[in-house]
């Protein structure tokens, strides 16, 4: 069980090799297939996901939540998915057209190369750059561009305010993001995720760096535009926000690219600070699934537990406290390291 | 043709490609009407110069280039068009300049053109003789600036905080006593 994926992908390159093709078409035809299976387990998973949290979201509130369709309401998102396939796709007459087209197929393309670098289990790697955990950051910040074009775009005022929202937030919120991990980067002195998981083979790093996760916990949830931060929608006071001019499928992409964002989050969240696929008797890659899950469930828990907050608190927070903390949090790894190369520790 | 041949082929291929892309998009950045438009082609620039910088197997430095300039330089200079934004964004630019500034505008750009193809006509490109890029490009950078550079290092973070700091001043103001 453990290395069935790797057994697999190993059998498919003899295969393509037994045929006659070169190792570079094989592997290339291989990375093919492994985006092929990334895209679809990343669709295929949305439809669980948004059944999921709306599930939970209402047993937080003390409702039902969709459950005529199907056992337990299972089959709610695939009716609504079929529904938005199905729907008008409507450009409004005044929008930048280019822009506006492109704007969600860019989100959802930024959304899926976050997934070339992540661990999904012990040697399952797409690519293991040398500087994956900076990859993952710098590609996470240009979904902002995305989110201004579809606001821009839209030439709606609302459009333009959750535009202005969202770039305004990201300026904000990537210093701590960045800054929170760079803790983790000193003790394991490498950017590589594959031996950031190695070396959290004795302790996770949510222990060692416990304020380094709450600051890129409450940084992620900004940067995915999630409550209590999800200013840049805000269905009630900007009627939906960037999103508001689009229709069918191409708003589908947006909220599929959002989940999309919220599962390489946590994921990423689960490989840095909670020992990513390692974990005693099951297969790794079932580790990292239960582990991206729980971080998942509690993405979901405080969306629907805090109200949202104003955009001056919001700005306030990150510059006066997230900040200051992440820099005293670099200052505070600095110190130990050296106490602890110092007392001979390690 | 020889495997080493028809990967230097690909190479290329992948170059030109990307170069045409960074062209086009600089391009676009000097010749579209609307100023919110050449910002989106600054930021395909600069994703453009990244990509050559990880055809040349420098990683780092083109993560670096998506992070802060793709992502942060160019959503604030998006941030200050919003900011400053009239009722049209068609108008932004101003539409044709007086024959003066169009004159200066010529002059200023042909002094750099003949600078630029001076300098790379007379500058001596010797070709790297070691065996590809280094392994590990980041701990190597790291040593560089903050070992034997870290007095310019330093000098340049005093300086960015100086700008902030006189930023700050001039937004805001000094308060009397």
């Amino acid at each position: 069980m453990e290395s069935l994926f790797i057994n697999l992908s190993q059998a498919f390159t003899a295969w393509l090799m037994s045929l006659g093709l070169s190792a570079g078409w094989a592997d290339a035809l291989l990375l093919a297939v492994q985006w092929t299976c990334i895209v679809a387990i990343v669709t295929l998973n949305i439809t669980i996901l948004i059944w999921l949290e709306r599930r939970v979201s209402s047993f937080f509130q003390e409702r039902l939540g969709p459950n005529r369709v199907g056992p337990l309401g299972c089959f709610q998102t695939v009716a609504d998915a079929l529904k938005l396939l199905t729907k008008e796709d409507i450009v409004p007459s005044a929008a930048d057209k280019l822009i506006f087209k492109t704007a969600p197929a860019l989100f959802i393309i930024v959304a899926v190369m976050l997934y070339a670098v992540i661990p999904m289990g012990d040697g399952m790697q797409v690519v293991d750059l040398n500087v994956g955990l900076f990859y993952f950051i710098s590609i996470g910040s240009l979904s902002t561009i995305c989110l201004f074009m579809a606001g821009w775009g839209s030439n709606n005022k609302w459009s333009l305010m959750g535009a202005l929202r969202a770039v305004a937030q990201m300026i904000t919120y990537e210093i701590p993001l960045a800054f929170s991990l760079l803790g983790i980067v000193m003790i394991t002195g490498s950017l590589r995720l594959s031996e950031i998981v190695e070396a959290q083979s004795g302790v996770w790093f949510i222990i060692l760096q416990p304020v380094a996760f709450l600051v890129y916990f409450i940084a992620a949830t900004a940067e995915l535009n999630r409550g209590p931060f999800d200013m840049p929608e805000a269905e009630q006071e900007l009627t939906g926000g960037a999103y508001t001019e689009y229709t069918g499928m191409r708003w589908a992409l947006f909220f599929l690219a959002e989940y999309t964002n919220l599962v390489a989050v946590s994921a990423l969240m689960s490989t840095v600070f909670l020992g990513g696929w390692q974990g005693p008797w099951l297969p790794s890659w079932i580790w990292i699934i239960i582990k991206t899950y729980l971080v998942m469930m509690v993405f979901f828990w405080v969306k629907w537990t805090f109200p949202r907050i104003r955009m001056d608190q919001l700005m306030s927070f990150s510059w006066k406290f997230l900040i200051p903390v992440s820099l005293g949090n670099i200052l505070f790894t600095g110190a130990g390291i050296y106490f602890c190369k110092w007392m001979g520790w390690c | 043709m020889s495997t080493a041949a028809a990967n230097l082929q690909l190479q290329d291929a992948v170059f030109v490609m990307i170069a045409i892309v960074t062209t086009g998009a600089a391009l676009g950045v000097v010749f579209l009407r609307n100023i919110v438009h050449n910002a989106l082609c600054l930021v395909l620039t600069f994703l453009g110069v990244a990509a050559v910088y990880f055809q040349l197997n420098a990683g780092f430095i083109g993560l670096v280039q998506i992070l802060v300039y793709a992502g942060a330089i160019s959503v604030l200079i998006i941030f200050a068009i919003m900011l400053v934004m009239d009722k049209e964004i068609n108008q932004t630019n101003l539409p044709i300049p007086s024959l003066g500034r169009r004159i200066a505008g010529v002059y200023i750009t042909a002094l750099l053109v003949i600078t630029l193809v001076l300098a790379i006509y007379f500058t001596a490109w010797p070709l790297a003789t070691g065996a590809g890029a280094p392994f590990d490009a980041v701990g190597m950078l790291a040593e560089l600036m903050l070992g034997d550079y870290v007095i310019a290092f330093e000098a340049a973070a005093v300086l960015l905080l100086v700008a902030v700091v006189g930023a700050v001043i001039l937004a805001k103001g000094v308060e009397k006593q």
